[in-house]
């Protein structure tokens, strides 16, 4: 990590899970499936941080990420399928209406067909986004806040505080979450959105409180923390005015990454016949889909709308994700744009070359 | 050597962590699942000896010893390799079951993986490399393969290879028609498995390769603008050895050093897709433990399946620390 050399005693606290495999691990995480794509900037995002200035208003406007061609993609995709969501269960049939001519193919007045039931999927997949997505959003919110407890405040307070921290991090982010989850579920007799949305929280936070930690570890020694420290701030402000504010688009990101693992996983369970009982999410309705076989039978319309869904939902967040990561490390925004420079540069050469050969 | 005792350390107390975990999960979990168990066990014409019955006191902590005594008791159970017996096969030693289901999860997962990440990291590489080009364009297709649930890749695969196209076989790790007698050390059996084990592996690879792909682009992007790297092109080197000593060889060391981790994601995905394809491997296995409520071999499988992780963790850090001069300085 760039910062090692800044701060003598980053890493030079001899905590048992600090140093090395920490820093691994934050490192690591970008190669990472889902979670983890946003922790490449983080180095970077100090320096930027530190070198927005001291006008507030202008910092504020240096984190938002800038709008181009895949953020727009993303929001688009994220907020159409929220407003399907939203709106949807309104213009649609109840998706428990049973009363229809069963396995109709799209179109006509079932604009997705109908299952097996005779329910109309259409309405199903709008009753599923809603629960799909509360799903994830209680979960994200449930593990990016304990992630901000287990890497904010193992990082700042560090000591044995942080040894202690740091070391249920490790061994959370170690532990595979879905067969834990899987386990967990199992045991339940009948289980409610709610529960599912917050075992799901409580088994995803590891990843994030890592990279956390290392951010509010540096961030302890900067000059204006110090300052605060000396000034005789208490802890926990300093952590809320100070230190936090600087986190927020990692914050953002980690929340975002936290919600499309939580709705993959959470499909995942309910494929399983694990979801939560009784209610519609994307999941479940892949599992009815399996159960009365509709990959054998082609009923098409049954089973490719809810996976796509889960899919674009996904896509749509982690677009966002990675402009919030041009944000955080900048490098990643103007390297390809310097590149692209460059060339145009060269071909305006050329160009001007050859006209003044022909001349 | 700080570094590796460190780790050790580290792996020592996960692995505590974790049986311990799987003590403590059936005793803290409301309802009766002893009850259910043994209920189901008796269903099925089970007859109850008395060790029988201690080894499930052990595994729901229904007996009338101390919570402390229960622990030892099993820890000591553990240490014989005695992970109960299953419901669903009985009477196979939980140890048996697991035992037959995990060379075809660790052979399909662990080829896979490692085809996606030499895939995702060239790819990944390649795309960085050309930022600010066409090759950008990769990114929101990426991310679109990083968001599909495994399970549902399978069912479309499923549905377009084997039912319509009828290329591949639907279910199973190798030909149950060709092979009665189960598994045999022959090569007709191996390509019976290959075959059977293509369209699982695809799946694993098509939706796992994105992440990799992404994180391995980013980074380089990051290297790229390192000064290290201008140094390099104003010396005048070969493109390709820019490309593959200064830049590839940095800007893969975080795609390493996350590989372990990673592949928690990936045993996830693969346990609900072995689901799909009716794979013999210990995802199935898991689920079908779930679906019979048999909290034995439930159990025996997820602590089966940390420890492999945990191994699987533990053998990149070694790894690491070979490799990153850097993480053995830093302890």
């Amino acid at each position: 990590m760039s910062n090692n050399n800044l701060h003598p005693d980053f890493d030079s606290d001899g905590a048992m899970s600090a140093g090395a495999g920490d820093e691994l691990v934050a490192a690591a995480t970008p190669g990472g499936t889902l979670v983890m794509d946003k922790d490449a900037g983080v180095p970077e995002f100090e320096e930027a941080a530190a070198n927005s200035g001291p006008v507030k208003t202008r910092r504020f406007k240096d984190m938002l990420p800038r709008l181009d061609f895949k953020l727009g993609l993303g929001l688009f995709l994220t907020l159409g399928i929220v407003l399907f969501a939203i709106i949807g269960p309104f213009v649609t049939q109840d998706p428990r209406n049973y009363d229809n001519a069963t396995f109709l193919k799209p179109g006509g007045e079932h604009l997705l067909g109908t299952n097996n039931l005779g329910a109309d999927l259409l309405a199903q997949l709008a009753e599923g986004a809603a629960g799909s997505i509360m799903v994830g959003v209680v979960a994200g919110i449930i593990a990016v806040t304990l992630s901000l407890f287990f890497g904010i405040v193992a990082g700042y307070v560090g000591g044995y505080v942080d040894e202690g921290l740091s070391l249920i991090t490790n061994i959370m982010l170690v532990i595979p979450g879905l067969p834990l989850i899987i386990v967990i579920a199992s045991y339940m007799e009948s289980r409610s959105m709610m529960v599912i949305a917050v075992v799901l929280g409580i088994t995803s936070w590891a990843g994030a409180a890592i990279v956390l930690r290392l951010q509010a570890k540096s961030l302890r020694n900067r000059d204006y923390v110090a300052a605060s420290r000396v000034a005789g701030e208490k802890t926990w402000r300093i952590i809320c005015v100070e230190i936090l504010p600087n986190l927020l688009p990692l914050l953002a990101a980690q929340f975002l990454s936290a919600v499309v693992l939580s709705i993959l996983s959470e499909a995942g369970l309910s494929y399983l016949g694990l979801g939560p009982s009784g209610s519609i999410t994307w999941g479940t309705m892949l599992n009815q889909a399996s159960q009365h076989n509709a990959f054998y039978i082609g009923a098409w319309w049954w089973f490719i709308p809810p996976g796509l869904m889960i899919a674009l939902l996904g896509c749509g967040l982690s677009l966002i994700n990675f402009s919030i990561d041009e944000t955080i490390n900048p490098k990643l925004r103007t390297a390809p744009a310097a590149v692209k420079a460059i060339r145009k540069a060269e071909k305006a050469a050329a160009k001007a070359a050859k006209k003044g050969a022909t001349a | 050597m700080k570094y590796y005792l460190r780790r050790i350390t580290f792996y020592v107390i996960t692995l505590w962590a974790a049986i311990s975990l799987n003590f403590l999960i059936p005793r803290l979990m409301p309802g009766d699942a002893r009850t259910i168990f043994v209920d189901k066990l008796l269903r099925k014409g089970g007859e109850i000896t008395p060790a029988m019955e201690k080894s499930i006191d052990l595994l729901f902590g229904a007996s009338d010893a101390s919570i402390w005594q229960q622990y030892f008791e099993y820890w000591g159970k553990l240490f014989q390799g005695d992970l109960g017996v299953s419901l669903t096969k009985f009477p196979a030693p939980v140890t048996e079951l697991i035992g037959s289901a995990l060379p075809w999860t660790l052979a399909l997962v662990g080829l896979a993986t490692i085809i996606s990440f030499i895939l995702g990291v060239g790819i990944g590489a390649f795309a960085g490399w050309k930022r600010g080009t066409a090759a950008d364009g990769i990114i929101p297709g990426m991310t679109l393969m990083q968001s599909v649930p495994y399970f549902w890749l399978a069912l479309i695969l499923i549905s377009v290879f084997s039912v319509n196209l009828a290329i591949f076989p639907i279910i199973g790790g190798y030909s149950l028609r060709d092979f009665p007698a189960g598994p045999e050390m022959t090569w007709e059996f191996m390509k019976s498995a290959i075959y059977h084990g293509t369209l699982p592996a695809i799946t694993i690879v098509l939706a796992s390769v994105g992440g990799w792909v992404l994180g391995m682009r980013n980074m380089m992007v990051s290297t790229l603008s390192e000064d290290y790297i201008t140094t390099a092109e104003a010396k005048g080197l070969k493109r390709s050895r820019v490309f593959f000593w200064y830049a590839t060889r940095n800007a893969a060391l975080p795609s390493l050093a996350g590989f372990g981790i990673s592949l928690g994601f990936v045993v996830a995905g693969s346990i609900v897709m072995e689901q799909v394809f009716t794979y013999p491997g210990i995802g199935k296995l898991m689920i079908n433990a779930v679906q019979d409520k048999d909290f034995a071999l439930m159990q025996g499988v997820f602590l089966v399946i940390t420890l492999t992780v945990l191994a699987a963790n533990f053998i990149m850090d070694l790894i690491y620390g070979f490799i990153d001069p850097r993480a053995r300085a830093n302890v």
